[in-house]
C-alpha cells in the first residue's frame, strides 16, 4: 500500500455530499441524540426494545454465581487512529481487548459495556460500521454489550471518535492465576506470532508507504484460554500483551515474581513482515502491541501440555515455549540473541521511536 | 530472512571468536593490559549491545562507544534552538524520532509538543519536504541532524525545493563530519586507543580515503565495517590481525557496500549544499574545528537560522555529567558519578543516556556487560 496524496489526520473519508454526519445536536440529549443511539448502537446491539430501556442494566446474578465465585471487572478505552486497519478496528478492537482483560485472568466473559466519545463530523455511516463490528466481535466472544453512553464533542476536542468499553467475568472457584506466581524453572510461552497488530497500525498510518500488508491479530481470546486451562494444570499466569508487547509483560513478571527471565530469541515467533518492519525502522518487536495473544507461565513439567494445547486451537497454531523463570537475576529479562550473545530486555521509558540510521 | 540470516549466524561468529582468541594470544600488549578498540558509530554501539556481542569477546579486548551517534553530540543550546523554532507561530518543526526526546536546558522537543508546539516525525527530509508543499500557509522547518550518512538526503531535499521554488521550507542544520572528531579524540590527552572500527555507513558516502591520517600521523588500524553483527566481529578480527601483523592501515570490511572513493554523487549534491563551518560544538566534546556544516549563502533561504532568529545561547553541559570521558573512552558508562542514579533512561541528564545509540542507555538497558561475559562463558 502507499500513502501518496493521504491526509494523516483524515483516515476516515470525509463526508461527500448530503451523507449524514454526526453534529453537536447528537450529543444534546434530546430526540437528535436518542435516535442516534437507537439507530446506531441499541438496534446494533441487539437492545431495541423500548420497554427495556433503563439507566442501567440488570443482571441476574443467579447464572453468574453458578460460574465461579468471584467477579472480574475491567475497563479499557480505545484511541487508535487509523479506526479502520488491515485485521480490525476500533470497534472489534474495543470489544476483544476488553474480553481478553477478562479472560486472561481466568473469568468467563459475560457483559459489556460501551462508551463512546464521537468528535462532531464524523460520517454516521462509520459510527454504524464500528457498532456493527462491536457486534460482531461480542456474539463472536460470546459477551453481550448491555449498557453505553454516547457523547459528541466540537471539532478537535476529541479525534475522530474513542471507545470505552467495560467487562464483567465471572472466575471459576480454585483458580488462581498471577503475575507474581511465577516460580525459577517455570516455562514462558506466547501463543503465537509477536508484534502483529503494532506492526499493522504503523503500516496502517501510511507514512512509511512501505508496499506490504500486515494484518492485526485482533482477537477474542476467550475459547483459546479456557481450553487452555481445561486442558492444563499447572498454569501460573497469563496475559495479553497490549501497548508495551511482551517484554513489558515478562519485564512485570520478573519483577512481580522475583525471578529472573531468560528467554531465546531464536523461538519467538515472528511473522518475516514485521521482522522485515522492525529491521527497516530499527525497532523491537517484543515492544510491539499484540491484540490476540497471551504470554503465559507454565510449570516446567506442564509446559509441554500447555504449548500442545495452545496449538490444538487455531488462535494459537504458532505457540512457542520462548523461555524459562530462574534463579539468576531477579527481577531481569535476558535474552539469548540468536548470534549467541546475552542482552537484557529492559521496559521503554516511553513509546519506542524509529533510528536515525 | 534473506541478507540478515547470513550475517547474524551463530556457526559463522564461533569461528570467528576462535580466531580472535588466537589473535589476541599473538599481540603482545595484551599481556599487560586490554586492548581498547573504539567503535565510533553509533550504529555499531547499537548493534554490539542488541546482540550481546560484547559479552562473547575475550576479556583482553574492552570496545569503547565513541562519539558517533548524532543525537547524543548534539549541545543542549541547540535543542534550545530547534525548540524555539519549534514554538515560533506558523512553524511545523518536522524531525527524526529519536531527536524528539532530547533534553534541552528547560525542555524536549517532545515537552515542547504536548504544551503546544506542532512536531511531526518522518521518516526522512523527503517526508519534510511533502509536509511544506501540502500546507503552503505554515512553514516547515526540517530538524537535519546526522553525520555524512544523512547529509546528502538533506542536501538532496534542499535541491529539490530549490528547483520547485517552495517558499516554505527550511533546514535547521546540525550536520556534523565524523573525520575532524576522530582527530579531536585521537588529540585528547587522557585517551589511549589501539585501533578504531570505522562507520559504514558514513564511509558509504565519503569513501575510505579521509581516513589516511589516522594510519599515516597516528599510526592506528581503521576497518570500516558493516552493523550486522557478524561484521562487527569480523572487522574487530582485521584489526586485531593489523596489530599483531604490527600493521596499521585502513581497511575495508564492508566492501559490498562502501566504495574505496565513497558515493560520488552523494558527495557531489553535499559540496553543492554545505560548507564548513569554522568551529561546531559537540556535547561532551566542547568545540572541535570544521567539525559541523551550513548552508551555503546561494541557499540561505533554505537555512532556518537565516529566516528566522534562534537564541543561539551556549548551554554548557550539566557539571556532574561525565560524556565527554566516556565518549573517549576514559572512563566506562558505569564509572560516571551519576550513571543509573541520577541519570537514567527516565531521566536523562547526559545525552548518551537518550538515545538507544547512546553508550549510556545501552548499558542502562542492555545490561552490564561483565556479568554477561561469566553468562556466556557458562553457557558456552
Amino acid at each position: 500500500m502507499t500513502s501518496a496524496g493521504r491526509d494523516p489526520r483524515g483516515s476516515y473519508p470525509r463526508p461527500v455530499g448530503s451523507g449524514p454526519i454526526v453534529t453537536l445536536a447528537h450529543g444534546g440529549g434530546g430526540k437528535a441524540s436518542r435516535d442516534l443511539v437507537a439507530d446506531v448502537f441499541l438496534r446494533a446491539f441487539g437492545l431495541d426494545d423500548p420497554s427495556r430501556l433503563e439507566d442501567q442494566a440488570r443482571l441476574p446474578l443467579a447464572a453468574m454465581t453458578a460460574l465461579g465465585d468471584r467477579l472480574a471487572f475491567t475497563t479499557d478505552s480505545y484511541v487508535v487512529d487509523p479506526l479502520f486497519f488491515p485485521g480490525g478496528d476500533i470497534g472489534r478492537l474495543a470489544v476483544c481487548g476488553t474480553v481478553n482483560d477478562l479472560a486472561v485472568g481466568g473469568a468467563t466473559p459475560l457483559h459489556l459495556s460501551c462508551g463512546v466519545v464521537i468528535e462532531e463530523g464524523l460520517p454516521i455511516d462509520i459510527l454504524r460500521a464500528v457498532a456493527a463490528s462491536m457486534a460482531s466481535a461480542a456474539e463472536e466472544a460470546g459477551v453481550r454489550i448491555v449498557t453505553g453512553d454516547t457523547k459528541v464533542v466540537p471539532r478537535g476536542a476529541c479525534d475522530k471518535l474513542f471507545v470505552n468499553t467495560a467487562g464483567v467475568g465471572v472466575i471459576p472457584a480454585g483458580l488462581e492465576l498471577g503475575v507474581g506466581r511465577a516460580r525459577a524453572g517455570d516455562a514462558v510461552l506466547v501463543s503465537g506470532f509477536l508484534g502483529d497488530h503494532g506492526a499493522a497500525i504503523l503500516n496502517a498510518r501510511g507514512d512509511l508507504a512501505l508496499d506490504t500488508t500486515v494484518e492485526s491479530d485482533c482477537a477474542p481470546l476467550h475459547d483459546l484460554i479456557a481450553r487452555l486451562l481445561t486442558a492444563c494444570p499447572g498454569i501460573r499466569f497469563l496475559r495479553d500483551p497490549t501497548r508495551g508487547g511482551a517484554a513489558t509483560v515478562l519485564n512485570e513478571i520478573a519483577e512481580a515474581s522475583g525471578v529472573g527471565l531468560e528467554v531465546d530469541e531464536s523461538r519467538i515467533p515472528l511473522r518475516a513482515e514485521v521482522r522485515g518492519l522492525c529491521e527497516i525502522l530499527g525497532l523491537d518487536p517484543l515492544y510491539l502491541a499484540n491484540e490476540g495473544k497471551i504470554v503465559c507461565v507454565a510449570a516446567a513439567e506442564h509446559a509441554e501440555r500447555a504449548l500442545a494445547a495452545l496449538r490444538a486451537h487455531p488462535l494459537g497454531a504458532c505457540a512457542a515455549i520462548i523461555g524459562r523463570a530462574t534463579e539468576d537475576r531477579p527481577g531481569r529479562v535476558v535474552m539469548r540473541t540468536t548470534f549467541g550473545g546475552l542482552r537484557i530486555v529492559d521496559m521503554l521509558v516511553g513509546e519506542q521511536l524509529p533510528r536515525i540510521c | 530472512m534473506k541478507l540478515v540470516d547470513e550475517f547474524r549466524d551463530p556457526a559463522m561468529a564461533r569461528i570467528l571468536l576462535r580466531e580472535i582468541e588466537a589473535l589476541v594470544g599473538e599481540i603482545k600488549v595484551c599481556r599487560r593490559r586490554p586492548l581498547s578498540i573504539m567503535e565510533v558509530c553509533g550504529g555499531h554501539t547499537h548493534s554490539i549491545f542488541r546482540y550481546g556481542v560484547e559479552g562473547l569477546l575475550p576479556p583482553e579486548i574492552e570496545l569503547v562507544h565513541g562519539p558517533g551517534c548524532p543525537v547524543c553530540v548534539l549541545p543542549m543550546g541547540r535543542v534550545d534552538d530547534c525548540i524555539a523554532l519549534a514554538e515560533t507561530p506558523g512553524v511545523i518543526l518536522a524531525t527524526f524520532g529519536d531527536a524528539i526526546r532530547v533534553p534541552g536546558s528547560r525542555k524536549s522537543l517532545m515537552q515542547a509538543k504536548a504544551e503546544g508546539a506542532d512536531v511531526r516525525i518522518v521518516y526522512s527530509p523527503v517526508d519534510a519536504l511533502a509536509l511544506a508543499r501540502a500546507d503552503p500557509d505554515r512553514h516547515v522547518v526540517f530538524f537535519a541532524l546526522g553525520f555524512e550518512t544523512t547529509m546528502p538526503s538533506t542536501a538532496l531535499t534542499v535541491l529539490t525545493a530549490a528547483a520547485e521554488g517552495v517558499a516554505n521550507f527550511s533546514v535547521f542544520c546540525n550536520h556534523i563530519t565524523i573525520v575532524p572528531t576522530i582527530k579531536a579524540v585521537l588529540d585528547s590527552p587522557d585517551v589511549r586507543l589501539d585501533g578504531f572500527l570505522g562507520p559504514g555507513h558514513v564511509s558509504m558516502v565519503i569513501g575510505a580515503a579521509p581516513y589516511a591520517f589516522i594510519a599515516r600521523d597516528y599510526r592506528k588500524p581503521l576497518v570500516i565495517a558493516g552493523f550486522e553483527p557478524l561484521d562487527v566481529l569480523h572487522g574487530l578480527w582485521m584489526v586485531l590481525k593489523q596489530l599483531a601483523d604490527g600493521r596499521c592501515e585502513i581497511e575495508n570490511q564492508y566492501d559490498r557496500v562502501v566504495r574505496p572513493a565513497g558515493n560520488e554523487q552523494a558527495l557531489r549534491a553535499v559540496g553543492e549544499v554545505f560548507q564548513l563551518r569554522d568551529f561546531f560544538e559537540w556535547r561532551g566534546l566542547g568545540s572541535i574545528d570544521h567539525s559541523g556544516v551550513r548552508l551555503r549563502d546561494a541557499y540561505a533561504r533554505f537555512d532556518a537560522e537565516q529566516r528566522f532568529s534562534v537564541p543561539a545561547v551556549h548551554i554548557a553541559d550539566p557539571k556532574a555529567c561525565q560524556c565527554g570521558e566516556v565518549l573517549k573512552g576514559v572512563i566506562k558508562p558505569r564509572d560516571c558519578k551519576v550513571f543509573g542514579r541520577a541519570c537514567t533512561p527516565a531521566t536523562p541528564l547526559g545525552a548518551l543516556m537518550v538515545s538507544s545509540e547512546g553508550a549510556c542507555a545501552a548499558y542502562y538497558r542492555y545490561g552490564d556487560h561483565d556479568a554477561d561475559r561469566s553468562a556466556a562463558t557458562e553457557a558456552a
